[in-house]
């Protein structure tokens, strides 16, 4: 019985976590190119419901999850012409691109307003999934939970072992710098938004078509702001991402747990429901205060527009 | 990108210019900043580009190395017209550039900084092998797995060097290289391009320093605003003669009276020594000071040993923890914000003129408002009096000779010079009992160098005590009384400038003073 239930609280721990672990991990590339892209939760939007859309109609999740990184492309590519393009200022840009995808994605979405989906069955890795208590709860999931774990090792391993990821870093860091050295500052940077689209598009997708096989307006709520903020507090290291997207999670299912145990407790369901929010933040900021680290992680140049000198 | 392949070495037939410039003119929107400019350079000769700030020299490097685009004229590369058309073209032409404001990435490592800038992909421990070998060939020590942002600025130098070494260019371009060096290591760098030279590399050194041009170049071009003023053999000219062909007219001379000795003693630093928030920043350690009324202090370092540092604990931009370290006249000021040590009758001049020292959007009128306020009586009962404000700003223009569409226009209009007119002027009207000068004449045009120089021997004959903190050693011995250096944040005592030397200033900017911390070992070891 105990077993069970750390079990089940375990794989909901990681189900929950797992959109935020892809699109934050996006959204880190994207900002270590010097790109800072609000709009993530419009991207999540628009990614969820083209994902619902056509798997609703092909009968096909993978073609879904496809279709909602295509689509987190999309917006991330108008976003790109904006900033990189044209130069407008990336918060304002973001924030527009963010209302755009959230009121976009309500509008499309409405013929399928509380359709439901199949549920896509879980892959069940052989041998793993026997591991008493954490197998069943890490080695039967979905295959976007697998794809989110290689996805953190290739962030780390392109970032600091491959030369591309060398040159991104080195662009985030000084684009003017990375210019008179050749480097093409505003490619590197459209390739690296249109990533961090990619990524947001598929968390999108795994909200509509896995996690909840079910589209509703606003059902993103807010997880592309929370993993905005991940990668800030995590100090733009991949790993810490993880962990922190995996608190959120965890904070998430114990509080559901605790609401639907029928506990007595003497706090308003409200407090509760903030609680993952808050207490991820927290601990991010705790563990991650000291200022060397900060300085040497951050992209020094995220937001500022570059403009190559003619 | 469109890279042509790099031609070889031996193209260039005997006798022809490595490189040959005609006509090149560059227009800004709002400045020409090249006009007509004509310029040869032989192989293996150090060729030197003379100008003061704003003579267009770093454009016309910028042109060179395809930063930029010329707007006429043509390049031509070892008998060839070229377009060059980014850095990366320039490059496997064979034209490296190290940039006066380094290129490198601070949170990256000496070797991925090096790999960033080579074409292909780089074997890294391969290449530390490579920088090491190089380093040693050409006496630029440096250590490949070091990270950049914990280097000094010499040492970045070398890695900027370095990196367009290993690209094997026959044409290397150094922007002001010297600023950020002590005279020793200026004495090192000479050797290494002399030796870069006799290797067959042309050199285009672009300086605004006569003595060093006449020490290292063959030949030099001579730029001012914007034009060619002239070509010359700098081994066959007097500075004062390339002076003329550079500022149009002889070298202004500062007057020095000797100093009115024993005045009281109205700055004092007693035992200051504070952790810098930056965390790549320079920690002050027990810093002992006195400043007294009538002299002018100097303070020389190499940058980024403590200055900026020294400068925020002094004006109050960083408040200390406790109150005895820094005393304005008598009184204990350490945890005192800007504006109360400002009304104990300090006054200070930030190296940032624009974003510290001035507010770029704001007109001259409103910037004296900001630290005059109270200084030269421009409030009445709490609210701004518009009518003192401009006559205090029209006085300082006046005054200070700033040249500048009146006290309204924006600072951010103002030249260099101009705008550091203006704000000395500004500091200096409110009669301070003390003033702190951080590089009071960097990036300001020979003239107005001059003039702000002799302002403040000036203030210093009414009396002020006056603290200078700048990288020029020239500036600091043809101005102060007693100069002292910063070396890792520390300061070395106090010595009259009379009495010392720029040779003996440069031994102690390496940290290296009778008594400091560490000079035994060393003089036992030599």
């Amino acid at each position: 019985m105990e077993a069970n239930l750390i079990t089940s609280m375990l794989f909901a721990t990681v189900v929950a976590g797992t959109p935020l672990v892809i699109v934050a991990l996006g959204l880190l590339v994207s900002e270590k190119s010097g790109v800072l892209n609000l709009g993530a939760e419009g991207m999540m939007a628009m990614g969820a419901i083209a994902a619902f859309a056509v798997t609703h109609e092909t009968g096909s999740p993978w073609l879904g999850v496809l279709a909602g990184m295509g689509a987190g492309m999309v917006m991330s590519f108008l976003f790109g012409i904006l900033v990189l393009s044209l130069m407008a200022n990336q918060v304002a840009s973001g924030l527009a691109l963010s209302i755009f995808g959230v009121g976009l994605s309500a509008f499309v979405g409405k013929p399928f307003e509380s359709v439901a989906l199949a549920a896509v069955p879980p892959i069940r890795l052989p041998f793993l999934a026997d591991i008493p208590v954490i197998g069943p709860a890490l080695y039967n999931q979905q295959a976007l939970v697998y794809f989110s774990w290689a996805l953190m090792w290739a962030v780390v391993w392109f970032l600091y072992r491959s030369r591309a990821g060398l040159v991104l870093r080195a662009v985030g860091e000084a684009p003017a710098s990375a210019h008179s050295i050749g480097y093409p500052v505003i490619r590197i940077r459209y390739l690296a938004t249109l990533f961090g689209g990619a990524m947001a598009g598929i968390g999108g997708a795994f909200l509509s078509v896995f996690y909840t096989p079910l589209w509703v307006e606003g059902m993103v709520a807010g997880r592309g702001w929370i993993a905005l903020a991940l990668v800030v507090f995590a100090t733009w290291r991949p790993l810490r991402v993880m962990v922190g997207a995996y608190l959120f999670g965890g904070v998430m299912i114990a509080q559901l747990f605790v609401q639907g145990s029928g506990l007595e407790i003497d706090m308003p369901s409200q407090v509760l429901s903030s609680l993952p929010y808050w207490a991820t933040i927290v601990v991010l900021v705790i563990i991650s205060r000291n200022a060397a680290t900060i300085r040497l992680n951050a992209p020094v140049s995220l937001g500022q527009p570059y403009r190559a000198d003619t | 990108m469109t890279n042509p392949t790099p031609q070889p070495p031996s193209a260039a037939p005997h006798g022809t210019p490595r490189l040959t410039l005609r006509g090149i003119r560059k227009v800004y929107p709002s400045v020409v900043a090249n006009d007509g400019i004509d310029l040869t350079v032989q192989p293996g000769e150090i060729h030197a580009v003379l100008g003061e700030n704003g003579a267009g020299k770093s454009t016309l490097m910028k042109i060179i190395y395809g930063v930029t685009r010329q707007t006429e004229g043509e390049i031509e590369w070892e008998g060839k017209t070229v377009e060059v058309e980014s850095p990366a073209h320039a490059r496997s032409l064979g034209i490296g550039m190290v940039f006066q404001h380094f290129s490198l990435f601070e949170t990256l490592n000496v070797t991925q900084n090096v790999a960033l800038a080579l074409p292909g992909k780089p074997d890294l421990r391969a290449l530390a092998k490579q920088i090491e070998e190089v380093s040693q060939r050409y006496g630029l020590p440096v250590d490949p797995r070091r990270m950049v942002h914990a280097l000094s600025v010499g040492e970045r130098q070398r890695v900027e060097i370095i990196r367009c070494l290993l690209q094997n260019p026959r044409l290397l371009i150094m922007d002001e290289p010297t600023s950020v060096l002590t005279p020793q290591a200026v004495r090192k760098l000479f050797e290494t391009l002399r030796q870069l030279a006799a290797e067959g590399c042309s050199i285009l050194y672009i300086s605004h320093k006569l003595d060093e041009i006449q020490e290292l170049c063959h030949t030099a071009t001579v730029l001012r605003a914007g034009k060619v003023t002239g070509s010359c053999t700098p081994s066959q000219e007097t500075p004062a003669s390339m002076a003329r062909l550079m500022i149009g007219k002889d070298l202004p001379v500062c007057e020095h009276g000797a100093a009115s000795a024993g005045g009281e003693v109205r700055l004092r630093l007693a035992g200051l020594s504070h952790a810098s928030e930056d965390p790549f920043g320079t920690d002050l350690k027990d810093i002992h000071l006195d400043v007294r009324s009538g002299e002018i202090v100097g303070i020389a370092g190499v940058s980024g040993n403590g200055q900026q540092e020294l400068l925020y604990a002094i004006s109050g931009e960083e408040p200390l923890a406790e109150k005895f370290p820094v005393q304005i006249c008598g009184i204990e000021a350490g945890r005192m914000p800007p504006d109360q040590r400002r009304s104990a009758g300090m006054g200070f001049v930030p190296e940032e003129r624009l974003g510290r020292g001035a507010v770029p959007r704001m007109s001259l009128a409103e910037n004296a408002l900001l630290t005059a306020h109270t200084g030269a009586g421009l409030l009445r009962s709490g609210l701004i009096n518009f009518g003192a404000m401009e006559k205090f700003s029209t006085e300082c223009i006046a005054a200070y000779n700033v040249k500048c569409g009146g006290p309204g226009a924006e600072a951010k209009s103002l030249s260099g010079g101009n705008l550091q007119k203006y704000i000395m002027g500004r500091e200096i009207m409110q009669a301070p009992k003390v003033l702190v000068v951080a590089q009071p004449t960097w990036g300001v045009d020979v003239g107005a160098a001059a003039f702000i120089r002799q302002s403040l021997i000036e203030l210093r004959n009414r009396g002020t005590a006056i603290l200078v903190i700048s990288e020029e050693l020239d500036e600091l011995f043809e101005i102060s009384d007693r100069i002292a250096v910063i070396a890792n944040g520390r300061l070395s005592p106090t010595k009259p400038a009379a009495e010392t030397n720029v040779e003996e200033i440069g031994v102690w900017m390496s940290g290296m003073w009778p008594g400091a911390a560490g000079v035994e070992e060393v003089s036992h070891a030599a």
